[in-house]
């Protein structure tokens, strides 16, 4: 498999008011033919800037970010403007044309390729049949609910036979049915027209549902990237533990008390595994949250306990867990 | 009123008509183009270019601010040069477009700067050149705001129309001035007067109508 987007040493600094600021910083990756690839991350992280260097809405400050092999920066005008017609994009606020109609929306790319008037009417028509908008091709935007909106803005963005579309926080406008119902449209064109995807999104849960891979970015640099499955089992980087595990808002109720963190993945998220060190140990822990997300089909999840105080059950405790194949780490207080 | 005032009246309103449609064409014509260059030269805008936004402001502003009557005079050589007269209807409609090309102009341009810029993103990643988004995107979403715009302009140039008449441009404002104001005829003030208004809400009106009916929000 190619790469569709190949991001090397990417640097991006803004002037303002004689201030530098470092949006991007040394960010390498790169984003592989059928994928769907999520980038995730705080606001003010930098994705939405990551994500417009992806079409050269941005200019990079140093690096280069290539598409299909191709250099964006070495491009001109006219040929970024031909290659622009492979790369769609769809925003957070839609970003439709509210004085023309659905249809006349989806047209738009056609239009500026140049594809004659009957063709594009036709082609604007069948995009608009994928989203399931047919019906609304003579209305305007402004009629339409925001989950229709950003339809008419994907058939408008499949129109001209993109090779990877770009999603700006496309969902964060919506409520979470719309937003289930947006991404399983995202798949479903993923899966049928093998389109790339790339997600900027703040929530984890859209990375969970759809993302085959993941990028977190963390003030402006590249904190971790891996297939969603590792990165949520098994989160290197305090950026992405933050994001996959929610933090611990308990003390130990002793002082010399240790909290640690149980992670699992969907092998183990079937035992008992509390009741099994009960059992063999008649040691207890407390739990003080739990909690288990699937991806891809797979249970993870992680558990924050308590250990009893004495320093000598805390390791066989500790033992048992990582004997079973778990992830025990230690939770700071108040992290 | 005698015959004679009134007939005079009839052939007034036919002149500011004429007076009041051939300036604001003509200022369009000139004052469009250049509202959109200021649009798209000032700063973060497609085609950011600051020298010919400066120059191309400060020329509006300057214009602009000088009181129309102070335009109306200072331009009867240009006048005469153009048209070949200074006085009368035709020769009145060479101020009034000066006059009104940069009110235009900044209407133009603030008409443009209410469109989401968000929609001149999405145009520059379809591929889609600077004039292109110009013209398919940005004047198409700014339509309704640009006809409640030429509304209140044209009011202006048919406001400006009546001045006109101080140095001998025709119209209603040339009758007002002369019967009503150097001859004290009141009714005939009073009755051009009037007419003046409903002409301006009659525009109004017109100009408050198309942009609600294009208005797709």
């Amino acid at each position: 498999m190619s790469n569709v987007f190949e991001l090397t040493n990417v640097y991006k600094t803004y002037k303002n008011d004689g201030k530098e600021f470092e949006a991007l910083k040394d960010v390498s990756l790169e984003v592989r033919e059928g994928e769907i690839f999520g980038i995730i991350g705080m606001s003010g992280a930098g994705k939405s800037t990551l994500v417009r260097t992806l079409n050269r809405l941005e200019e990079v400050t140093s690096g280069s970010v290539k598409f299909y092999d191709k250099d964006l920066a070495s491009l001109k005008a006219r040929e970024l403007r031909e290659v622009r017609h492979s790369i769609s994009m769809i925003f957070q606020g839609f970003n439709l044309v509210n004085q023309r109609t659905v249809l006349s929306n989806a047209e738009q790319p056609l239009k500026i390729a140049g594809v004659p008037r009957k063709e594009r009417k036709e082609k604007a028509r069948q995009m608009l049949e994928i989203v399931g908008l047919l019906d609304k091709q003579d209305v305007f935007p402004a009629r339409l609910s925001g989950g229709q909106k950003q339809r008419v803005a994907i058939a408008r963005a499949l129109a001209a036979d993109p090779k990877v579309l770009l999603c700006d926080e496309a969902t964060s406008a919506l409520d979470p049915k719309i937003t289930g119902e947006i991404l399983d449209l995202l798949k479903k064109i993923n899966l049928e027209r093998k389109l790339t995807i790339v997600i900027i999104t703040h929530e984890m849960s859209v990375v969970e549902k759809i993302c085959d891979r993941v990028a977190i970015i963390d003030d402006g640099s590249l904190a971790e990237v891996g297939d969603v499955k590792d990165v949520f089992s098994n989160p290197k980087s305090n950026a992405a533990k933050k994001l996959v595990f929610p933090s611990n808002p308990f003390d130990p109720s002793d002082p010399s008390g240790r909290i640690v963190r149980i992670v699992f993945d969907g092998t183990h998220s079937s035992e008992p595994f509390i009741a099994n060190l009960v059992e063999k140990t008649g040691l207890k822990v407390n739990i003080l949250s739990a909690n288990t997300r699937s991806v891809g089909g797979i249970g993870y999840g992680q558990m924050i306990v308590e250990l009893p105080e004495s320093s000598e059950d805390q390791k066989t405790i500790i033992d048992f867990f990582t004997e079973g194949g778990l992830n025990v780490t230690e939770v700071e207080h108040h992290e | 009123m005698s015959e004679y005032i009134r007939q005079a009246i009839l052939s007034g309103i036919l002149e500011t008509f004429e007076m009041t449609f051939f300036a604001s064409l003509f200022s369009y014509i000139v004052g469009m183009p250049l509202g959109v260059i200021l649009y798209a030269t000032s700063k973060g805008r497609l085609l950011e270019n600051r020298i010919v936004n400066a120059v191309i402001g400060f020329i509006v502003n300057v214009t602009r601010s000088l009181p129309f009557l102070i335009l109306l005079v200072l331009l009867i050589p240009f006048t005469r040069f153009v048209v070949g007269s200074s006085i009368g209807t035709v020769a009145s409609i060479v101020p009034l477009t000066v006059g009104a090309i940069p009110i235009v102009a900044r209407m133009v341009e603030s008409s443009l700067n209410e469109v989401n810029p968000g929609i001149i993103e999405a145009a520059t990643s379809m591929g889609a050149s600077p004039v292109y988004t110009i013209i398919h995107f940005i004047i198409p979403e700014a339509t309704p705001s640009l006809l409640q715009g030429g509304a209140i302009n044209v009011a202006t140039v048919l406001g400006y129309s009546a001045m006109a008449g101080v140095i001998g441009g025709g119209g209603l404002g040339a009758i007002a001035l002369q019967y009503g104001y150097y001859r004290y005829q009141k009714d005939v003030l009073w009755t051009t007067v009037t007419l003046l208004i409903i002409m301006v809400m009659l525009i109004q009106e017109i100009g408050i109508r198309l942009s609600k009916k294009t208005r797709k929000v």
